[in-house]
């Protein structure tokens, strides 16, 4: 039963690596850059977990940073993707400016409150 | 604290009774000394004719010699007012006076010419200081020269109507129109109607006399009072501009009712206890601060010195406290208010009180004339008088009973007098007793007053014991003011304890089973002093005996407390306590090691990010070649870090406000740049879709 379940693992890891294979480039990007952020995310946490919450703005303010632009990134992969029939008509620069915007105002609020 | 208050009762007691015996003393050298210092020339003249007169006028009183010399520049004021025809009356009349005094170079045909401008002015007077000065500058100028003739024709009106300015208590007015009168005005007028009498051609009228000597007596009889017998006239209205008060009023009633007696042949029945407590409120100043005041009391007491009928006598005592150690006596001496001579007369001391009770001795012992000092002595204390404070009472009796109606003595003078002596202390001894039996631990004998320092010691079962007596030089018992012993505790708490006595013999007896709540509990060493005082005492002592030391049970839960010390009032002046801040323990922050080294594991993300990026294969292609497309897009790239730098300044040390000013100028550079982009690759994309 075990092996059948690693390879049944296996199996769906393989088709899942092969249907990423044919997502577009700009949407790999988009994807590389929300695990960079997540994991820097985590990295925080994990140093929050060895010192300490002193002082704790800076800590919400490093941590929301990360959270903040990878939900920001999300927004912008759901606008870009071709597939996505919502907004079809919307032309992806369009959504890269709003991307970039709203990332600004977020780090300026959080320059703000790293103290 | 009730101690304090029952000293302060007593003192205020034996006040009142020396206030009934106060003390006056005639005129003496210090008023002499003071006059000089007082009436002191400035610029070589004493200020106005009025002025110097009155310096004058004192200095003559005095008889003090070597006085300042103004006399040339004086007359020189005198004759210029004199010749001068513009002259008030007010200046004519100073400086008649102070020529009576310098008696400067005038001749007849001068006076004469005054003389007759006084006459008219008489003729046209209506208020009282009119009167006042022509009939005083009459006065004067018959008095110092003869030739001119300055009688008044018409004497009687002028008295009437001088005397219609008077009203029923005795007082004056200063014209018809003034409503108001005064004491002070009294006393001018009285001088002012005696220069009538004295001027007048013919005799004035008696009854008119007989009425001026009616309002005298009622001006005497508004007569204020002292306690110690002094009198004086008040003044109800007082007028800031003339420096009035007691005394000037005072002063000018007696020069008034002194130029009226001497005006008539028979006496004025003046009441001769008033005339006595006059004097004596004029001695009572002392020596007066301002030299008006000076003057009105060297001239009031010139006038009493030779006042018609009750010539008052002072007595002055040249000592009141005698100490029976140096053998003083108790002398009396009696004389004019300035200081003269008295008549031939003999003091008795009639009664002796002792002060604080009623009881009373008769004595009627003469005192021994002193011819050399000329005083009256008392030779020898009587018997009963041992040492502590009396009352002598005593009257003075003049040898010729025809010189009577002359003076005035005053019936009975009260003096305080206290006798000092040394008090001898012996049979001293201090004593520690066991309780019940009573029998004697220890026991030591005192030096007193000398140099003890005995150290004993005692449980609170036993009992201390101090004992002594005291006799006065005559034998007799002595009780003090003060018989005080103190315990003091080395801590410094100290308690203090009354001597008590039955008769000579002097003991205290301290239990101290009863003491140990009013001790604190407090074991230890206490300094015991013994303090014996009284005013009459001359060898009053405080003395420290030496020690004892206590054993006391210890302090129950409930016991009271010793008191706070009294903290020295200075030592809040010295340096303050250190105080110890107590700050908030830092946080505890990580090792800068591993904050570094996380700070390299945050990048690593980053670089996995870009590595990712190379396996991926993204690419550049879409970045525009042409000039201004890609221009724009660098200038887009570089607005983007250029917000980035602003936001890592923003942290490091910008505040808010300038980032938002800067971000807003960048904002809009980026939104133009931005646009003009992302519009032109969009233009680009459609196009190849359209293609």
């Amino acid at each position: 039963m075990a092996r059948s379940t690693t390879k049944d693992a296996q199996a769906l890891l393989h088709s899942l690596r092969s249907a990423y294979a044919v997502t577009p480039t700009n949407l790999k990007i988009i994807d590389l850059y929300i695990v960079f952020a997540v994991v820097t995310a985590l990295i925080q946490i994990v140093y929050m977990a060895v010192v300490g919450t002193f002082p704790f703005n800076s800590f919400l303010s490093g941590v929301l940073s990360c959270v903040g632009t990878a939900v920001l990134a999300v927004g912008l992969r759901i606008q870009v993707n071709k597939e996505n029939k919502e907004f079809k008509d919307l032309p992806p620069e369009r959504a890269f400016a709003d991307f970039v915007l709203c990332n600004l105002v977020l780090h300026l609020v959080i320059m703000n409150f790293l103290g | 604290m009730v101690r304090k208050f029952g000293f302060l009762v007593v003192a205020i007691l034996v006040l009142a009774s020396i206030c009934e015996s106060a003390i006056f003393n005639p005129v003496s050298e210090s008023h002499r000394s003071a006059a000089l210092e007082i009436f002191s020339p400035s610029d070589g003249s004493f200020g106005s004719l009025e002025e110097t007169y009155e310096a004058l006028r004192t200095f003559e009183v005095l008889g003090i010699e070597n006085k300042p010399d103004i006399r040339t520049s004086a007359c020189a004021s005198v004759v210029d007012t004199i010749w001068s025809t513009s002259s008030p009356l007010k200046d004519l009349f100073h400086a008649l006076r102070l020529n009576g005094i310098l008696k400067c170079e005038l001749n007849n045909e001068a006076l004469g010419g005054i003389a007759s401008r006084l006459k008219d002015s008489l003729n046209d007077a209506n208020s009282l200081f009119d009167f006042h000065y022509s009939v005083g500058g009459l006065v004067l100028i018959k008095d110092q020269i003869s030739e001119v003739d300055v009688h008044l024709e018409d004497a009687d009106k002028k008295f009437r109507s001088i005397k219609a300015l008077s009203q029923s208590d005795g007082r004056w007015r200063i014209s018809s129109s003034n409503t108001e009168s005064s004491t002070d005005a009294a006393g001018i007028a009285l001088e002012t109607l005696a220069g009538v009498i004295s001027l007048a051609s013919s005799e004035i009228d008696q009854s008119l006399i007989a009425t001026l000597k009616n309002d005298i007596v009622k001006l005497f009889d508004g007569i204020e009072r002292y306690e110690d017998g002094a009198c004086y006239f008040d003044e109800k209205l007082v007028d800031a501009s003339r420096h009035q008060g007691p005394l000037s009023a005072s002063s000018s009633v007696v020069r008034g009712i002194t130029a009226f007696a001497a005006t008539t042949s028979e006496s004025l029945n003046l009441p001769g206890e008033k005339i006595l407590g006059l004097a004596k409120f004029f001695l009572g100043i002392g020596i007066p601060g301002s030299a008006k005041d000076f003057y009105h009391q060297i001239d009031a007491l010139s006038c009493l010195e030779n006042i018609r009928g009750s010539i008052p006598l002072i007595s002055s005592f040249p000592a009141t406290v005698l100490s029976v150690t140096r053998k003083d006596q108790f002398k009396v001496r009696v004389s004019t208010v300035l200081g003269s001579a008295s008549p031939p007369l003999s003091v008795k001391l009639m009664q002796i009180f002792t002060s604080g009770s009623k009881d009373a001795s008769v004595v009627d012992q003469k005192l021994k004339f002193d011819a050399d000092n000329a005083v009256h002595v008392l030779e020898t204390l009587p018997e009963n008088v041992g040492v502590g404070s009396y009352i002598f009472s005593f009257e003075v009796i003049l040898d010729n009973p025809e010189e009577k109606k002359n003076y005035a003595t005053g019936g009975r003078t009260k003096v305080s007098v206290h006798v000092t002596g040394v008090i001898t202390v012996d049979s001293s001894e201090i004593a520690i007793l066991d309780s019940d039996l009573g029998s004697t631990e220890t026991q030591k004998k005192l030096e007193l007053p000398g140099e003890n320092a005995i150290s004993l010691s005692a449980n609170h079962l036993q009992k201390l014991r101090l004992s002594f007596r005291l006799t006065t030089p005559f034998g007799h018992a002595f009780k003090p003011h003060q018989a005080f012993l103190k315990l003091r505790h080395e801590s410094g708490v100290e308690h203090i304890f009354v001597v008590g006595n039955s008769g000579e013999k002097f003991e205290i007896l301290l239990d101290f089973l009863g003491l140990v709540d009013k001790l604190f509990y407090l074991s230890g060493k206490y300094d015991i002093e013994l303090t014996v005082g009284d005013s009459v005492m001359e060898n009053s002592f405080l003395q420290p005996l030496g020690s004892v030391e206590l054993d006391l049970p210890d302090a129950p839960e409930k016991a009271a407390r010793p008191p706070p010390l009294p903290v020295n009032p200075y030592s809040r002046y010295g340096p303050k306590a250190e105080i110890s801040h107590i700050f908030r323990a830092p946080e505890k922050r990580p090792p800068r090691e591993l904050s570094f080294a996380f700070l390299g594991l945050v990048l690593v993300p980053l670089i996995g990010f870009l590595a990712g990026l190379l396996y991926i294969r993204a690419n550049l292609k879409n970045l525009p070649k042409s000039t201004v497309p890609a221009t724009f897009a660098f200038l887009f790239h570089l607005g983007i870090a250029a917000v980035l730098v602003l936001y890592a300044l923003f942290w490091l040390k910008l505040d808010l406000f300038t980032t938002l000013k800067v971000l807003g100028l960048l904002g809009m550079f980026l939104m133009f740049v931005g646009h003009k982009t992302l519009s032109h690759l969009a233009s680009t994309s459609s196009k190849l879709k359209s293609s």
